[in-house]
């Protein structure tokens, strides 16, 4: 077992000097692509931690859709990062005084993989015994993602849906707004 | 001792990660740098939860045929599927909204946003269109 938890600890420390070189980074093409290693990295990880599902969800759409959009966006904006004029110092000090007091409260939770930790207690059995009964799937994540907890994937569907209609409008002012945008301002010159 | 240390260990860098993510969000001034910070962020906040499900000796939760498997628990997997496709959908909301601003100002840093908008309220109220006016309009 203790192997099983230093190959968790080994890629936990491989995506944390990933997120390092991403702090340290200026150009946006390395910054994308590092984001993209990071994902995949996380996606080993999920595997090693029995969660097989979220693992290529993870690779395909984390790693894969995302840094497409990445990529796409990319392709119209400024390729370097400014250093910035203001001090990045108060929000590095807030960061590491809540990361510390985050890292103090996690000596109450419950060390990995115990069968005792409150959270493998609660609902969770029920649905390991129910998912041959009750609807007949091998896969436990697949029925309680389409039949257990149903009304959320709706809801993320909905969410989904959301999103792509506000990009679809923003996108689509874009172009719109150029043509409108030349006519009111030539008015107000004229007026003034 | 060890075992101990290395039992909290994924806790620790997964809350360094997050604090990296927050710090790219709030800390840097460019804004598809602040988007990669949610993406940090997001991904991290997945791995607690992977974490908390994971069971020593377990197998992923797929049933199989022998009575004595420990199967972890399958349920942060499901909250973490639904939050992975959520997050890609705010991904591609905010990089639209950055290219909207690209496109408006020429710039997506937060310093030279800001700084037009200024010149922009100081030049309206010079010509004497106060911002009222501006919301009759």
């Amino acid at each position: 077992m203790i192997s099983e938890l230093l190959i968790n600890a080994f890629l936990v420390t491989i995506m944390l000097s990933i997120a390092i070189a991403l702090i340290k980074t200026r150009t946006i093409i390395f910054t994308v692509i590092l984001t993209s290693a990071y994902s995949l990295v996380a996606a080993l990880m999920f595997i090693t931690l029995d969660a097989v599902d979220v693992a290529f969800t993870e690779a395909s759409v984390g790693a894969g859709i995302s840094t497409i959009l990445f990529l796409a966006a990319m392709a119209y904006l400024p390729k370097k990062e400014e250093e910035s004029i203001s001090s990045e110092f108060i929000p590095a000090l807030s960061c590491i005084i809540l990361g510390g007091i985050l890292i103090w409260c996690s000596f109450d939770l419950p060390e990995i993989g115990q069968l005792t930790a409150p959270v493998h207690q609660h609902i969770a059995p029920e649905y390991i015994k129910g998912s041959k009964e009750d609807i007949g799937i091998p896969n436990i994540v697949t029925s309680v993602l389409a039949s257990y907890r149903g009304y959320d994937t709706f809801g993320e569907t909905i969410v989904v849906f959301t999103a792509g209609v506000a990009v679809l409008a923003l996108l689509e002012k874009k172009n719109s707004a150029k043509k409108n945008k030349s006519q009111p301002k030539q008015k107000i010159r004229k007026n003034a | 001792m060890i075992s101990s240390t290395i039992g909290i260990w994924n806790y620790w860098i997964v809350f360094c990660l997050m604090m990296i993510g927050l710090f790219l969000v709030i800390g840097r001034k460019n804004f598809l740098k602040k988007i990669v910070g949610l993406t940090i962020f997001q991904t991290s906040v997945f791995l607690l939860y992977i974490t908390f499900g994971k069971i020593k000796g377990g197998t992923p939760p797929i049933l199989n045929e022998s009575i004595n498997t420990i199967y972890s628990n399958p349920l942060p997997h499901v909250l973490i599927l639904t939050a992975i496709v959520v997050g890609v959908a705010t991904t591609a909301l905010g990089l639209s909204l950055v290219l909207r601003i690209n496109s408006e100002y020429g710039s997506i840093e937060e310093d030279d946003v800001s700084a037009q908008d200024l010149v922009d309220y100081h030049d309206d109220i010079e010509t004497g269109k106060t911002l009222d006016l501006k919301f009759k309009k």
